[in-house]
Protein backbone atom coordinates (compact mmCIF):
# COMPACT_ATOMS: atom_id res chain seq x y z
CA UNK A 1 0.00 0.00 0.00
CA UNK A 2 1.43 3.43 -0.98
CA UNK A 3 0.35 6.12 2.06
CA UNK A 4 0.99 9.56 0.32
CA UNK A 5 -0.30 13.39 1.76
CA UNK A 6 -3.28 15.02 -0.14
CA UNK A 7 -0.68 17.98 -0.98
CA UNK A 8 1.92 15.66 -2.65
CA UNK A 9 -0.72 13.97 -4.64
CA UNK A 10 -2.15 17.13 -6.23
CA UNK A 11 1.03 18.31 -7.00
CA UNK A 12 1.92 15.27 -8.90
CA UNK A 13 -1.71 15.20 -10.76
CA UNK A 14 -0.54 18.79 -11.45
CA UNK A 15 2.48 18.20 -12.75
CA UNK A 16 1.04 15.93 -14.93
CA UNK A 17 -1.49 18.35 -16.37
CA UNK A 18 0.83 21.19 -16.88
CA UNK A 19 3.72 19.05 -19.30
CA UNK A 20 0.68 17.29 -21.10
CA UNK A 21 0.78 16.13 -23.93
CA UNK A 22 4.15 15.00 -22.84
CA UNK A 23 5.10 12.81 -20.31
CA UNK A 24 5.64 14.46 -16.73
CA UNK A 25 8.09 12.57 -14.08
CA UNK A 26 9.81 12.97 -10.99
CA UNK A 27 10.29 11.50 -7.33
CA UNK A 28 8.89 11.75 -4.13
CA UNK A 29 11.83 11.31 -1.64
CA UNK A 30 11.59 9.75 1.77
CA UNK A 31 13.86 9.42 4.84
CA UNK A 32 15.49 5.48 4.34
CA UNK A 33 13.31 3.23 5.64
CA UNK A 34 10.59 5.20 6.18
CA UNK A 35 8.07 4.48 3.76
CA UNK A 36 7.14 8.18 3.95
CA UNK A 37 7.25 10.18 0.60
CA UNK A 38 7.91 13.18 2.20
CA UNK A 39 9.93 15.86 -0.36
CA UNK A 40 8.10 16.47 -3.54
CA UNK A 41 11.24 16.55 -6.48
CA UNK A 42 9.50 17.33 -10.31
CA UNK A 43 11.75 16.03 -12.29
CA UNK A 44 12.38 17.52 -16.32
CA UNK A 45 11.69 15.17 -18.88
CA UNK A 46 15.05 15.00 -20.92
CA UNK A 47 13.34 13.62 -23.87
CA UNK A 48 10.54 15.45 -23.93
CA UNK A 49 8.13 12.93 -25.01
CA UNK A 50 4.38 12.26 -25.24
CA UNK A 51 5.44 8.71 -24.91
CA UNK A 52 8.71 8.66 -22.91
CA UNK A 53 10.25 9.91 -20.03
CA UNK A 54 13.74 10.19 -19.01
CA UNK A 55 15.48 12.19 -15.76
CA UNK A 56 18.58 14.11 -17.66
CA UNK A 57 21.60 12.16 -16.59
CA UNK A 58 23.20 15.49 -14.83
CA UNK A 59 20.27 16.30 -12.84
CA UNK A 60 19.79 12.56 -11.81
CA UNK A 61 23.34 12.17 -10.13
CA UNK A 62 22.28 15.73 -8.61
CA UNK A 63 19.15 14.31 -7.44
CA UNK A 64 20.98 10.91 -5.71
CA UNK A 65 23.16 13.01 -4.11
CA UNK A 66 20.83 15.33 -2.39
CA UNK A 67 19.42 12.48 -1.01
CA UNK A 68 22.50 11.04 -0.28
CA UNK A 69 23.20 13.85 1.40
CA UNK A 70 20.04 13.64 3.23
CA UNK A 71 19.44 10.25 4.19
CA UNK A 72 16.83 9.70 2.30
CA UNK A 73 15.63 7.22 -0.95
CA UNK A 74 13.00 7.67 -3.78
CA UNK A 75 9.92 6.62 -2.07
CA UNK A 76 7.74 7.17 -5.01
CA UNK A 77 8.65 7.25 -8.76
CA UNK A 78 6.32 8.67 -10.78
CA UNK A 79 5.81 9.37 -14.31
CA UNK A 80 1.95 10.66 -16.85
CA UNK A 81 0.57 8.17 -19.53
CA UNK A 82 -1.15 10.78 -21.74
CA UNK A 83 -2.90 8.81 -24.09
CA UNK A 84 -3.05 5.32 -22.63
CA UNK A 85 -3.97 3.96 -19.29
CA UNK A 86 -2.47 4.28 -15.98
CA UNK A 87 -0.67 1.04 -16.06
CA UNK A 88 2.84 -0.07 -16.06
CA UNK A 89 4.13 -0.01 -19.93
CA UNK A 90 6.35 -3.08 -21.10
CA UNK A 91 9.21 -0.28 -20.88
CA UNK A 92 7.92 1.14 -17.61
CA UNK A 93 8.83 -2.81 -16.61
CA UNK A 94 11.89 -3.42 -18.32
CA UNK A 95 13.61 0.00 -17.44
CA UNK A 96 12.11 0.16 -13.53
CA UNK A 97 15.55 0.35 -11.70
CA UNK A 98 14.69 0.76 -7.95
CA UNK A 99 12.82 -2.47 -6.39
CA UNK A 100 12.41 -0.69 -3.61
CA UNK A 101 9.94 2.57 -4.89
CA UNK A 102 6.35 2.82 -5.17
CA UNK A 103 5.90 3.74 -9.39
CA UNK A 104 3.16 6.06 -9.43
CA UNK A 105 1.50 6.23 -12.81
CA UNK A 106 -1.17 9.23 -13.43
CA UNK A 107 -3.29 9.17 -17.12
CA UNK A 108 -3.78 12.58 -18.59
CA UNK A 109 -5.72 11.00 -21.19
CA UNK A 110 -9.58 11.79 -22.67
CA UNK A 111 -9.36 15.57 -21.40
CA UNK A 112 -8.26 14.43 -18.16
CA UNK A 113 -5.42 17.33 -18.43
CA UNK A 114 -7.88 19.85 -18.30
CA UNK A 115 -10.44 18.67 -15.68
CA UNK A 116 -12.24 15.79 -13.85
CA UNK A 117 -10.80 12.99 -12.25
CA UNK A 118 -7.17 11.96 -13.31
CA UNK A 119 -6.65 8.34 -12.45
CA UNK A 120 -3.52 7.83 -9.92
CA UNK A 121 -2.45 4.24 -9.55
CA UNK A 122 0.66 2.81 -7.51
CA UNK A 123 2.38 -0.31 -8.52
CA UNK A 124 5.60 -2.56 -7.02
CA UNK A 125 7.79 -3.53 -9.90
CA UNK A 126 10.67 -6.12 -9.49
CA UNK A 127 12.07 -8.85 -11.74
CA UNK A 128 9.78 -7.84 -14.79
CA UNK A 129 6.68 -8.38 -12.04
CA UNK A 130 4.12 -5.72 -11.72
CA UNK A 131 2.26 -6.22 -8.37
CA UNK A 132 -0.50 -3.07 -8.26
CA UNK A 133 -1.35 -1.47 -4.74
CA UNK A 134 -3.51 -0.12 -2.88
CA UNK A 135 -3.30 4.34 -2.65
CA UNK A 136 -4.42 5.79 0.84
CA UNK A 137 -4.15 9.97 0.25
CA UNK A 138 -4.46 11.50 4.02
CA UNK A 139 -4.73 14.76 5.13
CA UNK A 140 -0.95 14.89 6.80
CA UNK A 141 1.48 12.08 8.00
CA UNK A 142 0.80 12.91 11.31
CA UNK A 143 -1.09 10.48 13.30
CA UNK A 144 -1.02 7.96 10.57
CA UNK A 145 -1.97 4.20 11.55
CA UNK A 146 1.13 2.28 10.25
CA UNK A 147 0.82 0.16 7.23
CA UNK A 148 0.46 -3.52 8.32
CA UNK A 149 1.45 -4.50 4.34
CA UNK A 150 4.16 -2.17 5.69
CA UNK A 151 7.53 -4.02 6.74
CA UNK A 152 8.91 -0.60 7.75
CA UNK A 153 7.87 1.08 10.39
CA UNK A 154 6.52 4.38 9.99
CA UNK A 155 8.83 7.34 10.57
CA UNK A 156 5.44 9.93 11.02
CA UNK A 157 4.53 7.61 14.01
CA UNK A 158 7.36 7.64 16.06
CA UNK B 1 44.48 4.26 -2.62
CA UNK B 2 41.60 2.60 -4.72
CA UNK B 3 38.82 3.58 -6.77
CA UNK B 4 35.53 4.26 -4.93
CA UNK B 5 32.47 2.50 -6.72
CA UNK B 6 28.84 3.58 -5.79
CA UNK B 7 26.51 0.86 -6.41
CA UNK B 8 23.13 0.84 -6.77
CA UNK B 9 20.58 -0.48 -4.95
CA UNK B 10 19.42 -3.01 -7.59
CA UNK B 11 23.54 -4.19 -8.09
CA UNK B 12 23.66 -4.57 -4.55
CA UNK B 13 22.97 -7.87 -4.89
CA UNK B 14 26.38 -8.32 -6.86
CA UNK B 15 28.60 -6.85 -3.60
CA UNK B 16 26.50 -8.62 -0.72
CA UNK B 17 24.45 -5.41 -0.23
CA UNK B 18 27.55 -3.24 -0.01
CA UNK B 19 26.53 0.41 -1.31
CA UNK B 20 30.33 1.18 -2.20
CA UNK B 21 33.22 -1.36 -3.43
CA UNK B 22 36.58 -0.18 -4.61
CA UNK B 23 38.39 -1.22 -7.78
CA UNK B 24 41.73 -0.79 -9.67
CA UNK B 25 42.02 -0.13 -13.43
CA UNK B 26 43.51 2.93 -16.31
CA UNK B 27 40.05 2.61 -17.47
CA UNK B 28 36.40 2.22 -16.80
CA UNK B 29 36.25 -1.01 -18.63
CA UNK B 30 39.20 -2.20 -16.48
CA UNK B 31 37.79 -1.39 -13.83
CA UNK B 32 34.24 -2.99 -14.99
CA UNK B 33 36.62 -6.26 -15.53
CA UNK B 34 38.01 -5.71 -12.08
CA UNK B 35 34.74 -5.45 -10.48
CA UNK B 36 33.39 -8.69 -12.66
CA UNK B 37 36.59 -10.54 -11.30
CA UNK B 38 35.01 -10.04 -7.38
CA UNK B 39 31.46 -9.67 -8.24
CA UNK B 40 30.28 -12.03 -10.60
CA UNK B 41 27.06 -10.89 -13.14
CA UNK B 42 27.81 -7.04 -12.39
CA UNK B 43 29.37 -6.72 -15.91
CA UNK B 44 26.77 -8.11 -18.05
CA UNK B 45 24.04 -5.19 -16.44
CA UNK B 46 26.38 -2.20 -17.15
CA UNK B 47 27.83 -3.08 -20.77
CA UNK B 48 26.44 -4.98 -23.78
CA UNK B 49 28.69 -5.59 -26.46
CA UNK B 50 31.17 -4.01 -25.62
CA UNK B 51 29.50 -0.45 -25.16
CA UNK B 52 28.07 0.95 -21.77
CA UNK B 53 24.02 0.31 -21.69
CA UNK B 54 22.04 2.61 -22.97
CA UNK B 55 19.83 2.77 -19.67
CA UNK B 56 22.99 2.26 -17.23
CA UNK B 57 24.50 6.00 -16.09
CA UNK B 58 28.40 5.70 -14.99
CA UNK B 59 29.42 8.83 -13.70
CA UNK B 60 33.85 9.67 -13.00
CA UNK B 61 34.05 12.14 -10.83
CA UNK B 62 30.21 13.57 -11.24
CA UNK B 63 30.89 13.22 -15.43
CA UNK B 64 28.74 11.39 -17.20
CA UNK B 65 31.26 8.96 -19.31
CA UNK B 66 28.69 9.87 -22.45
CA UNK B 67 30.48 13.14 -22.21
CA UNK B 68 33.85 11.72 -21.38
CA UNK B 69 35.07 9.02 -23.62
CA UNK B 70 32.94 6.22 -22.61
CA UNK B 71 33.94 3.30 -21.25
CA UNK B 72 37.40 4.40 -22.61
CA UNK B 73 37.35 6.87 -19.82
CA UNK B 74 40.28 7.35 -18.18
CA UNK B 75 40.41 6.77 -13.88
CA UNK B 76 43.16 6.81 -10.97
CA UNK B 77 43.09 5.70 -7.59
CA UNK B 78 41.27 8.51 -5.82
CA UNK B 79 38.47 8.92 -8.24
CA UNK B 80 35.03 8.26 -7.20
CA UNK B 81 32.61 6.23 -10.04
CA UNK B 82 29.33 5.96 -9.59
CA UNK B 83 26.55 4.38 -11.28
CA UNK B 84 22.84 5.11 -11.31
CA UNK B 85 20.32 3.23 -13.47
CA UNK B 86 18.21 5.95 -15.88
CA UNK B 87 15.10 6.72 -14.43
CA UNK B 88 12.86 6.57 -17.78
CA UNK B 89 10.07 4.47 -19.02
CA UNK B 90 6.89 5.57 -20.50
CA UNK B 91 3.72 4.56 -22.09
CA UNK B 92 5.99 3.66 -25.61
CA UNK B 93 3.04 4.22 -28.26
Amino acid sequence: MLTIDQATHDAIIAHARRDHPDEACGVVAGPIGSDVPARFVPMLNAAMSPTFYEFDSGDLLKLYREMDDNDEEPVVIYHSHTATEAYPSRTDINLAGEPGAHYVLVSTRDGAHESGPVDFRSYRITGGEVTEEEVRVVAAYTGVAPDPTTKHRQKADD
Amino acid sequence: MAIQVRIPTILRTYTDGDRVVEGSGSTVTELIDQLEADHTGIKERLVENGEARRFVNIYVNDEDIRFTGNLGTPVADGDTVVILPAVAGGSGV
